[in-house]
């Protein structure tokens, strides 16, 4: 909200420092936002009417005025506005003003003829950003009076942030009495006289949802001068709280509101049939709002209606129907309490925010009603004239807010804060923001001032009391701490040490969001279900992700865009998987490899990163944790189905590696395909604590042999046939060679494997391993067809 | 050849043996079993009886001075051909290493992991909860009822069948409170959405929330331990100050901002001239929470606070885009190393 400081201090008093007021209330939780002035400096500017006009000779669009300005003199102005006519009151800047932007108004020859000074744009002025035209004074404006003061320019206004909860702030009189309280200065709030009645015109009004609306003021007016000017100061005012001035019938219902809080209606009185109704909506009913759309109405909705139907939606916004027109005299003015929780969401489904659903979905003062509707009578009358009827009442009292007293104990106060505050200063904290208080043996017992919403339970008055007292004047104090060790279980890697790993191995990790392109995932898991946003930011950011490969793949796309030509990294985070209804949010880890095995560098031999290097920075992932790497031949639709396989763990299939589809690489734009892994983190957080195992003190013995198998003979393969060959003896079996070519037939490889047999407890004999080694052979030779040499 | 002469003789052929090879010729030639000095002791037992000793000792003096010299003329010589690979083996160490080098880790994560550090060493745990929610958890039990005005604060995505995406990380706070008894003392990371996207807003984001629960704890201790951690996180002593607010789900409520971590307070661009920067937001643990979670307001208590990660990770790190965090450039992402 915005609030005029001049306005602020007619109640109360607000001192001379504007910055000094701003951080008071910043301080007490109304964060000011901005101190911004009401007009930037400028003098020499006063109110004019223009008297005559007359085009100029040599000059299409300047016209020569005579211009009555201070001190009742007439001069001469040449103006090129498009707006300047005879009878309207506008700014002058006479011979001599300063104006914004270090302009200096000059005696100056336009075309031959000779200007004694500038009319103004709400632009120049700095007082708007209107620049067409000169600024149309009201024509009720002081001729000759200087412009700051007709206007009261020397006038700062406060942007405030309110929060939700302290609606009853939500107007001068609001923030007034908060500024009461923090300056410790009375509250100086002006008499508002009831009007009397002076005509008997009366309309029915009814309360058919009291919960809902328990109480409902209004008043006929008649005869109200429809051509009547809304005073400059309350134009003013409005233009400085952000609003339009829309003819008097409409600003003073503005003024009022942003006055007191109070937010209220002025319907047509012509347009309203038979009686005012505060109800329910009903099933199917539509209303067509002040700002021009039709809505259909929900029967959880409170409207205004008459004997024909909706007149408005309560709270939110009236109906175009009923509203004040340009020949409206007569109106019926409305006010009302709507209970909060009634009014609360109704006008955000229709993407509506207003003044009035704002303060009344935070809680109107249940007894201003009275007041807002005598100060907008008296109003209205004196700027319109007119003649008002008696105040029409109907109200339902049971169902009007109360304020239960509250108790607070000194000592839940003091366990709250930390702190103890003195009973006295509690009880002069809460009397001073209109609290009814009484000392109790243990502490106070409160009633709410009837304004206050947000005071239900001790807490709340904890958060007054601390509030006033100072947040920053509670002292900072060690919480007791419990002596427990923090359990450290070495069974579980934090996933960090994981992501270490892979940094450590030249991966970098990046971030994604959780909700991908639609697109881009089915085309990588055409079967897999993703639960789909409802109301996504955009049409690429639709669903969730139910693996983070289509990340990857897009952070990938962006840096190849980017001219990186080689890409390694990494993102753990949740995947999102959908079981009929259940949804599994599963903690996972993620990589991509792309281009060269290494960065560009001297004495390496130069060739692309492969399966076998992705594959070792995920045994890298696995070594962690103290397991193997356990692969199974399998496939996914978004895999080359010869080089990728299922990552299996003691508990199951954790995860997938391989390469990229070429088909897919190409639909991506990907000069060659990547290799991605992906793996269930579960499976790597959980960690087998070392237990150690004697080691042999004897020597090894090393065997090499070399065998020809076919191509599709796989190293699991020649490696299950050694071990059982093998069995009688320790050993362990390294490859050293894959051959393929010259000496070779085709569709045949050459595995060159080393056998290294160590015994724990002597050492071994020739023999021994001769045996071993021909009993290995003929193994080979069985099971893969194997040509053995040594 | 006299004893004398062969020494002397001896003496100059190792001297100027100039390989190993060279040297055990002339060892052989005059130590091996037919070399000068053994045929000169073979002739010993040709003189008188009483010559003998005198000859064998002159014989024996002049093998330790010659094998003497052999040693010192190989230590040489050996010295040398060390000198000489040396030379030879010289290379440019100017030249860059082989192999890969390290990648990164993103700034987020690296700032998560430095909170969760500084609050771990304060005695915190640190737990996870789902990131898709249900309305109770994101919402009710927070104290934010349907149509409550806070609402309008979270702009929630949707799944059209009750669930959501979780808007802040408070939700956790819910489900540790209903599944452990407190004192508790937890610190909850994660990622967050906001149905919001713009230049300061992105549509996930990050935040650390933290609870701590037990028989006596107030806002004096949230005051503290605010104070230390902003100060332990920005590495110099730094002051905070409290301004109100209202957050549903604490009371009092408060926002917190610490004193410029680049001015300390004076006023520079960082933090608009005023000296502050907005970085946190706190409170008591509202009693209808409390209720909410099965806990006795007259008996437990305690204070709850959560914060951007995104906003510490752009101070301490001078980012200057938030959208710089999800754009992924490796660029970008490579200055920030490991932990």
């Amino acid at each position: 909200m915005k609030v005029s400081v001049a306005w602020l201090a007619e109640y109360v008093d607000v001192g001379t420092d504007v910055s000094a007021l701003a951080k008071l209330l910043t301080m007490a939780g109304f964060e000011v936002e901005a101190v911004t002035p009401a007009a930037p400096p400028f003098t020499g500017v006063v109110v004019a009417e223009v008297l005559k006009t007359e085009r100029h000779p040599d000059a299409d669009k300047l016209n020569v005025c005579q211009v009555l300005g201070a001190d009742s003199q007439t001069v001469t102005i040449v103006c090129g506005a498009s707006n300047v006519r005879p009878g309207i009151k506008v700014p002058l800047a006479q011979v001599g003003a300063r104006l914004p932007a270090e302009v200096v108004i000059q005696r100056a020859k336009l075309r031959g003829i000779e200007s004694f000074g500038m009319l103004c744009s709400a632009r120049e002025l700095g007082l708007g950003e209107n620049s067409e035209g000169l600024l149309e004074l009201p024509a009720n404006a002081t001729t000759g009076q200087n412009l700051r003061e007709a206007l009261t320019l020397d006038d700062a206004v406060l942007t405030v942030n309110f929060t939700p909860n302290r609606g009853d702030a939500l107007s001068v009189l609001g923030l007034a009495r908060e500024v009461s309280v923090l300056r410790n200065t009375a509250l100086k709030v002006p008499p508002i006289p009831a009007v009397a009645a002076t005509v008997p015109n009366t309309l029915e009004t009814r309360l058919s949802a009291p919960n809902a609306c328990p109480r409902l003021l209004g008043r006929v007016l008649v005869g109200l001068n429809p051509k009547a000017l809304t005073p400059l100061y309350m134009q003013e005012r409005l233009r400085r709280a952000g609003l339009r001035s829309r003819g008097p019938l409409v600003d003073v219902t503005n003024y009022v509101m942003l006055e007191l809080g109070q937010p209220m209606h002025a319907y047509d009185l012509r347009q309203l049939q038979s009686f005012l109704e505060v109800r329910l909506a009903a099933a199917g009913e539509t209303l067509t709002l002040l700002e021009g759309s039709t809505v259909a109405l929900e029967p959880d909705m409170l409207i205004i209606a008459d004997a024909t139907g909706p007149v408005g939606l309560a709270g939110v916004m009236g109906g175009l129907k009923s509203a004040i027109a340009q020949d409206t005299c007569d109106v019926f003015l409305e006010v009302a309490f709507f209970n909060p929780d009634a009014i609360a969401g109704r006008g955000r489904r229709f993407g509506l925010l207003t003044d009035a659903s704002q303060r009344f979905e935070r809680g109107v003062d249940p007894l201003a009603q009275v007041r807002a509707l005598e100060r907008a009578t008296a109003l209205l009358l004196e700027i319109a004239g007119g003649a008002a009827g008696p105040v029409i009442e109907t109200c339902e009292a049971a169902a009007l807010p109360t304020r239960p007293p509250i108790e607070l104990s000194h000592a839940y106060l003091a366990r709250l804060l930390g702190v103890s505050i003195a009973p006295n200063l509690v009880v002069s904290i809460l009397s001073s923001l209109g609290f009814v208080v009484e000392a109790t043996a243990s502490g106070v017992r409160a009633i709410a001032p009837s304004w206050r919403f947000d005071v239900t339970q001790s807490a709340d008055l904890v958060e007054e009391v601390a509030r006033i007292y100072g947040y920053n004047a509670i002292p900072e104090i060690d919480a007791p701490m419990p002596q427990r060790p923090g359990l450290v279980p070495e069974g579980l890697i934090a996933p960090e040490r994981l992501a270490e790993t892979l940094v450590a191995r030249g991966y970098s990790e990046v971030i994604n969001y959780t909700f991908v392109d639609p697109k881009m995932q089915g085309l990588l898991f055409p079967s897999r279900t993703a639960l789909a946003l409802k109301n996504p930011i955009s049409s690429e950011l639709a669903e969730m992700r139910v693996s983070l490969w289509p990340g990857l793949l897009k952070v990938l796309g962006d840096n190849v865009r980017r001219q990186q030509s080689r890409v390694k990294i990494f993102e753990f985070g949740r995947r999102f998987i959908v079981k009929d209804i259940d949804l599994t949010e599963l903690n996972t880890i993620s990589g991509l490899l792309f281009g060269p095995a290494l960065s560009e560098q001297w004495g390496t031999q130069k060739r692309v990163a492969d399966f076998y290097d992705l594959k070792n920075d995920v045994e890298a992932l696995f070594a962690a944790s103290g397991q193997g790497l356990e692969l199974r031949v399998e496939s996914l639709p978004c895999l080359h189905p010869g080089r990728s396989a299922r990552v299996l763990s003691s508990a199951g299939p954790c995860g997938w590696l391989g390469e990229l589809h070429p088909q897919l690489a190409r639909a991506l734009d990907l000069s060659h395909a990547p290799y991605l892994f992906e793996i269930d983190m579960v499976a790597l957080t959980s960690a087998v604590v070392p237990s150690a195992v004697e080691i042999s003190k004897f020597p090894a013995v090393r065997r090499d042999l070399a065998v020809v198998v076919d191509e599709t003979i796989t190293f699991n393969q020649l490696r299950a046939s050694v071990t059982v060959a093998a069995s009688s003896l320790e050993h362990k079996i390294v490859i050293f060679d894959v051959y393929r070519g010259p000496g070779i037939e085709t569709g045949r490889k050459s595995v060159a494997l080393g056998l290294i047999f160590q015994e724990i407890l002597r050492t071994l004999t020739e023999s021994e391993v001769d045996g071993a080694m021909l009993a290995v052979r003929q193994q080979l030779e069985r099971d893969v067809g194997a040509v053995c040499r040594d | 050849m006299d004893l004398e002469s062969l020494v002397a003789h001896g003496l100059g052929q190792i001297d100027t043996a100039a390989s190993d090879a060279a040297l055990d010729d002339v060892r052989v030639r005059l130590l091996g079993k037919k070399g000068a000095i053994t045929e000169q002791l073979k002739g010993v037992s040709a003189l008188a009886v009483a010559e003998r000793p005198a000859a064998g000792a002159r014989i024996n003096v002049a093998k330790v001075t010659l094998t003497q010299a052999i040693e010192a003329r190989a230590a040489v010589l050996a010295g040398a051909a060390i000198a000489r690979e040396l030379a030879a083996g010289t290379i440019d160490v100017s030249l860059p290493g082989r192999g890969d080098s390290p990648g990164s880790l993103h700034p987020v994560t690296r700032t998560r992991l430095r909170i969760e550090e500084i609050f771990k060493r304060a005695g915190f745990s640190v737990v996870e909860g789902p990131e898709v929610e249900d309305d109770f958890h994101n919402f009710e039990a927070l104290n934010i009822p349907a149509n409550h005005p806070a609402r309008a604060m979270h702009d929630t995505f949707y799944f059209g069948d009750g669930r959501l995406l979780r808007t802040h990380t408070s939700p956790v706070q819910v489900r540790a409170m209903q599944t452990t008894a407190p004192p508790l003392r937890l610190i909850m990371p994660g990622r967050v959405y906001r149905c919001d996207s713009d230049q300061t807003h992105t549509p996930m984001f990050h935040q650390v929330e933290g609870l701590v629960l037990d028989e006596n704890i107030g806002f004096a201790h949230l005051k503290a331990i605010l104070r230390r951690f902003v100060s332990a996180f920005f590495e110099k002593p730094l002051e905070i100050r409290l301004r109100p607010s209202y957050f549903p789900f604490t009371e009092p409520s408060a926002e917190v901002d610490c004193q410029c971590a680049f001015c300390e307070g004076k006023g520079c661009r960082i933090c608009k001239h005023t000296g502050w920067l907005e970085v946190l937001g706190c409170g008591v643990v509202h009693p209808n929470v409390l209720r909410n979670c099965g806990l006795d307001p007259e008996r437990i208590g305690g204070y709850a606070f959560g914060m951007g990660i995104e906003r510490f990770a752009m101070l301490r790190y001078d980012v200057t885009d938030l959208r710089a965090f999800f754009e992924n450039d490796l660029r970008f992402l490579s200055q920030f190393g490991r932990l």
